[in-house]
């Protein structure tokens, strides 16, 4: 358990760390649910380069790892209907709100920001409440 | 060029960072969330070390004017907390708490995680497509 709250600090700073080199980098804020809707918008501009590239190494990365035995697959909790379905509520639900755990949760509470903060309160009930109903309904 | 080889850094060392930290393990975000059953720790210990590196790049970025390859820096806009940030947060949660995913670990997944991984994330950015045409119809 304390392993897995160690590697989650290690892990953590990193995600931090990316965020922070995003930022003083190229100027640009580190939002998943933002660089992956952007990567939608199919015009040949240097900003959807950007996200590609990003996507790109965001993908490769943890897969070389887990394929050198550097780190672990986990298995998915739910079957293929609630999978698309919670699916279709996080793409939904990130572009109405404009953000997600790394845009809002990370970058955003970093700046004490209103908006983050509410916003992160709000998905931890949300998601708090959904496992509960999960577990009532049998789902996962 | 230097542009995209910070974006690759980043990118890189984001995807590296949410497999370490367990965040691309449905069973433990489950976990963190699951306040009233077996609860989890381990996600507030990601969400506090994330938030560290990026609360010192915050107070750097706002003395200065320029990011390293010469962009303006954003100056984000202090917005309204408004009934689209509390309805898409509401939505987001739920599906989160379902499936255990969220957008980057979702993505980062796609490499390694298998059929009901990709399954998740086609339907998340169907839900992004969706939300696109729903809004630009408003």
């Amino acid at each position: 358990m304390e392993s897995d709250w160690i590697a989650g600090l290690i892990g953590g700073l990193m995600i931090g760390g990316a965020a922070a080199i995003y930022l003083l980098g190229n100027a640009r804020i580190m939002g998943a649910s933002g660089i992956i809707s952007g990567l939608l918008d199919v015009a040949a501009t240097p900003a959807w380069a950007e996200r590609a590239i990003f996507a790109a190494a965001l993908i490769a990365t943890p897969a070389i790892l887990v394929r050198s035995g550097m780190g672990d697959a986990s298995p998915a909790i739910a079957g293929t209907g609630v999978m698309i379905l919670a699916g279709l509520l996080v793409g939904f639900g990130t572009r109405l709100g404009n953000g997600c755990t790394s845009g809002h949760g990370v970058c955003g509470i970093s700046r004490m920001s209103r908006r983050g903060i509410v916003a992160t309160l709000t998905y931890l009930l949300t998601g708090g409440i959904a496992v509960i109903v999960a577990r009532m309904l049998g789902w996962s | 060029m230097l542009r995209l080889m910070i974006a690759a850094l980043a990118g890189g060392l984001f995807g590296a960072g949410l497999l370490i930290s367990g965040m691309t393990d449905p069973a433990k975000v489950r976990g963190f969330l699951d306040v009233f059953g077996t609860w989890d720790p381990t996600l507030a210990f990601v969400m506090g070390g994330a938030i560290l590196p990026m609360a010192i790049a915050w107070r750097v970025a706002a003395r200065r004017k320029r990011a390293v390859t010469g962009h303006d820096l954003p100056n984000p806009p202090q917005g309204p907390v408004d009934g689209r940030l509390i309805a898409g947060s509401a939505m987001f949660g739920a599906g989160w708490g379902l499936a255990g995913l969220c957008p980057g670990p979702a993505m980062a997944s796609l490499g390694f995680g298998g059929p009901a991984f990709v399954t998740f994330f086609v339907a998340m950015v169907t839900g992004m497509a969706v939300f696109k045409a729903w809004d630009g119809r408003r």
